[in-house]
This record gives structure tokens, sequence and C-alpha cells, in this order.
């Protein structure tokens, strides 16, 4: 038999998860429904039609878009990994002068958002030619403190026994470092990878910013100008909204597990 | 500080990697050149696309600088500019209101949600899953979802509410309301994660402290305030730091105001992150836009400086 109290905590439990994923559903239902029923108060589509999708890849070049935004997601996160992996392990384990100054350098640059610097780092792309092209999109977005602090942390903890008898072996730290701190790092880097990978897909204010090229768009610029474009066809927005939410609420729901974890332990212990 | 790691960076920046170097260099030195190597392009690359806008941002405050990239030096005329402007004093009290607003309202729902799920069960799985969902979706598309559910009239919000008898309300429409609007969506996305942070922090907290508390009659009530509360004091610096970062200068405060309302209505909802954008990408009046920003950034760093104060360097005590 359930308790009052418990019963009680239960059901908050099941409203506060309606509350927060209604919407979602709200938005795929909307995209399923014909123009003139998508402002029905019912949840299930009464004539369910896929016509909105189909609006959004044959009249606009959504499949690019998405190609774009995969494209630059899956390379800001593979440098990132391995340029964090790198430094990472340097600061946790080789010795070297001025690796503490570093790394508080680092870490001081780890409450500046990119918003507030917006303005000079456009004015340096621009300066840099980098206005409108791949690689502005990608190379400014790679650098966070973040991952570097994450992978610190890990390889601190990592044994060092490992590394030791490498190098009694005559092993280059290079080598230790592709041939035994990598793969002990799988975890991690993929923990961090799918973070870094839906930060990315997610992202708004860079691209629209760097960007002024249609064929260089990502997703967000695409569905924000698409809502401006299509004021009031509200089952189209929402139809690209879909295409582009359910790739991450796909990964999100098979790695819930993993990016759990590593958020939960990212607070100060 | 950065300048000067960079500068060594530099000097190291060979492309041979450390593997056997002959016999020459010792095991110390082979050790220094590959810490070097392995930090440099992340060193480096922060320098230029983190640091430097840091340091841009608060000297390009100084100048004029006209759409081709022509640069005049000002003085202080941004500066004196923003005191003038109404507008700029509005972004302020905005920005005042939301994180005043927003920073108490993440850390009750946050700590609230994770004491609701914290037990472990299938059933808190699952809706610890659901409550993070919103947090994975784009702030574009939230944006957008929350823009056709909150319509006048039409709206599912405005027409469930006028089955119950309620009159319209244009909760993005109207300067009353909207900025609270924004507020309510801002908690709605963002919750997951702090419900994360803190169930982390409640984790830590070792169960034997309850059941002595229980042995000595404390209730619920008082087993919160005399244990989790002050063990959660880290914790609770960290969401609170955060959360207060993330209130100014989240990327929230562009991204739901840019799709939502364009800062309007009658300014209600614009936020000095949006405002800075609209002065730079607008108005090209990148100088002036730096200025504001640079203001941003040194008021980052008093928050930051005033919190570690304020907690003695994190650590919270209650009661």
């Amino acid at each position: 038999m359930l308790q009052p109290v418990q019963l009680a905590l239960y059901l908050a439990g099941v409203i506060l998860a309606f509350m927060a994923i209604a919407p979602l559903f709200w938005m795929v239902s909307m995209s399923l429904k014909p123009s003139n029923e998508v402002f029905a108060t019912n949840l299930i589509p009464r004539r369910p039609t896929l016509d909105s999708f189909v609006y959004v890849f044959t009249q606009v070049d959504f499949a690019r878009y998405l190609w774009n935004t995969f494209f630059v997601s899956a390379m800001v996160t593979i440098v990132a990994l391995v340029l964090h992996s790198m430094a990472g392990y340097a600061l946790a384990r080789l010795r070297f002068p001025g690796r503490d100054a570093i790394f508080l350098a680092m870490f001081a640059t780890f409450l500046i958002s990119q918003p507030v610097i917006i303005v000079p780092l456009f004015i340096l792309a621009r300066a840099l030619h980098l206005l409108d092209s791949y690689a502005g999109l990608i190379v400014p977005s790679i650098f966070n403190a973040f991952g570097i602090f994450l992978l610190r942390q890990f390889y601190l903890a990592v044994p060092r026994e490992l590394e030791e008898a490498a190098l009694i072996d005559g092993a280059g730290y290079f080598r230790i470092w592709w041939a035994i701190i990598l793969p002990l790092s799988r975890p991690i880097l993929s923990a961090l990878a799918i973070l870094f990978f839906l930060a990315n897909w997610n992202s708004f204010l860079w691209p629209l910013t760097i960007t002024s090229n249609q064929d260089l768009w990502m997703v967000q610029v695409a569905i924000a100008s698409f809502r401006q474009q299509y004021n009031g066809s509200w089952n189209y927005v929402m139809a690209a909204s879909t295409v582009v939410a359910l790739p991450t609420i796909v990964m999100f729901v098979i790695f819930q597990k993993r990016i759990i974890e590593s958020i939960k332990t990212t607070g100060i212990k | 500080m950065q300048d000067r790691s960079a500068k060594r960076h530099e000097g190291a920046r060979v492309p041979a990697p450390s593997i056997d170097r002959g016999p020459r260099l010792s095991n110390r030195a082979r050790e220094r050149i590959a810490g070097y190597l392995f930090v440099a392009p992340d060193a480096i690359g922060l320098m230029i696309f983190v640091g430097g806008p840091m340091i841009l941002s608060l000297s390009l405050g100084f100048f004029s600088v006209s759409g081709f990239g022509d640069y005049t030096f000002v003085g202080l005329d941004n500066y004196r500019r923003m005191a003038r402007d109404p507008l700029f004093w509005r972004s302020l009290q905005v920005t005042i209101l939301y994180v005043a607003a927003l920073v108490p309202l993440l850390y009750v729902v946050g700590l609230g949600l994770a004491l609701l799920v914290q037990a472990n069960s299938r059933f808190n799985t699952v809706v610890r899953t659901l409550l993070f969902m919103p947090q994975t979706v784009s702030l574009v598309v939230v944006g957008l979802v929350w823009q056709v559910l909150l319509i006048d009239k039409i709206g599912l919000f405005n027409q469930l509410g006028s089955a119950f008898g309620f009159e319209s309300i244009s909760w993005l429409g109207d300067p009353r309301f909207a900025l609270a609007t924004v507020i309510a969506i801002s908690v709605w996305f963002l919750m997951g994660f702090y419900m994360l942070i803190f169930l982390g922090g409640l984790q830590d907290i070792p169960r034997e402290y309850y059941e002595a508390a229980r042995i000595d009659g404390a209730g619920p009530v008082q087993s919160f305030f005399k244990i989790t509360l002050p063990l959660l004091s880290p914790t609770s610096f960290f969401v609170l730091l955060v959360s207060t970062v993330t209130a100014v200068c989240g990327s929230q405060t562009f991204d739901l105001v840019y799709i939502m309302t364009k800062g309007g209505p009658a300014n209600s909802t614009s936020l000095a992150i949006f405002y800075i954008y609209q002065q730079a990408f607008l108005f090209n009046e990148y100088g002036y836009a730096a200025a504001m920003a640079s203001v941003l950034v040194v008021v980052l760093m008093a928050i930051t400086v005033l919190m570690f104060l304020l907690t003695r360097g994190g650590r919270f005590t209650y009661g």
C-alpha cells in the first residue's frame, strides 16, 4: 500500500515531468497537423500529415543546413577533444615551469561566455578573414576551459604506474598519451563528445553573427529566419523545429545515463 | 599572465615530437618539451579567441569603429554616451530584475526537484531524464515553441485559459508580463541542469548523518536545515555563481529574447546582452557596444570576487 505522502510525491513527479516535456510534444503535434488544424487544442492530430516536413525539405535547402551543422559540430568536437585531452594530460601530469600559471590563466576564462565577448570576437574574426567560412564557424568554438578543466581532473586520478612502466620501456610522451592515456579516458571523452556536439548543434549567436552567406547557414539560424519568412505558418516552423530538435533529443535519450553522470560531478566537491 | 605563458609556447613550437630525441636530452628536458607542446595548441587558441577578445573588449570601448573597420580614438566618449543613453539604463534595469528573479528561482526549483527525485528508483530515473530534457533542445526551438504556445487568443495557453473563463493575455506582447514570461521560460529550460548539480551534492552527504538525526528525534524539516543545507554549501556556492553568470550573460539571454521579443514590448525584455548585440550588429556601433560589454566584464568579475568574499571562499554557513 502506498502512503499518502509517497503518493503525493509520485504525483508531483509525474506533473513536473509532464510540464517539462509537454511543450516538446506540442511541437511535434503541431508539425503533424494540417494548417487549418494547427491551433486546435487536441494533442493527437485528427488528420495527421507529413506535408509540413515535405515542404521544409523541398522548398528550403534544409538538408544543406543540417549537413553544415553536422559537419561543424563534428569537427569542433573532434578537434576540441584531442586538444583538450593533450592539454589536460600535460597540466595534470607533466612537470614544466609555468604550468600552474598557465592553468590559472586558462581557468580565468572559465566564466567568460561567448555573448559577452561577441563584439570583439566578431571584429577579430573579421580581421582574420574568418567571416562566412567554415573555419570561422569551427575554430573559435573549439577553445573552452570547461573541457580542459574536466579532463585535467580526470587525469589527476589516473594511477601513475601505467605511464612509468611505459617510460622505462623508452616510450615518448606522445606515445604514452596516444597508447595509454587516450584509451583510458574513453568514458569521459565520450561524455564530453556528446556535450560538445549538443552545444554546437544548438548554438545560434555565433553562426548568426559570422555568416551572411545562406550556403553556410547552420540549422538554428535557418529556423530563426524561416520563422520570419513564414510568419503565421506555424506548422512549417514547428516541422522545421522538430527536425532540428529530434537528433538532440534522441541522442540524449540514448546517452542520458552518461550525460547525467558527467553533469552531476561538475559541481565543486 | 596569459601573455607570458604564450611567449613560452611559441619558443617550444617545434614540429618534432617528443619521442626519442637522442641521448643528449635529459628525461627532465624531454618532459618539459612535451609539456609545452601538449599545452600549446589549447593555450594559444584560448589566448587568441577568448583572452584576446577579453582584452579587446576593455580597450575597444575607447574607439569609434566604422562599418569598414576604421578606428578613431574617442577617449571616454562611448562611456559618456552610455551615461546619457536611457535605453542603456533601461537594459541594465531589466538585467538586474532578470538576475534577481532567476537566480533565487533556479536555486529553489533546482534544489526542490533534486530533493524530490533524489531516492534511487526506476521511477525517479525517468522523472530526472524528463526534467532534464528541455536542456537538450536548442534555445531557438525553445523560443519558437513557447512563442506559439503563448500567442494571443489562439495559443494553447490562452485557449485553455479562456476555457476556464480567463481573459486572453498577451504573455509576450504586454510590457507588464513579457519579462516575467521570459524568466519563467528560462527557469523551465535551465532547471534540469541545476537539479543534476544539486543531486551530485546530495549524493555526497553521508546517509549516517540522517539516521543519527532521526534517532535523536529530528524531523525531516529539521534535518534539512541542520544537515542538508549546511553540507550542501559548496554546491550552493557553485550553483549561485554559475546561475548568476548564466543570468547575466548565458546564451538564453540572447537567443530567447532574439526569437521571442526582440527586446520589446516597450524595451521591457531588453537584456543587456541583447542591447549590446543590437548596437553592434544592427546599428554598426561596435565601439559603443564594446564599451557596454566592458562594463559587463567588470561587473562579472566584481560578482565573482564579491561572492568569494561574502562566502569566505565558498564556505556557506546557515543559522
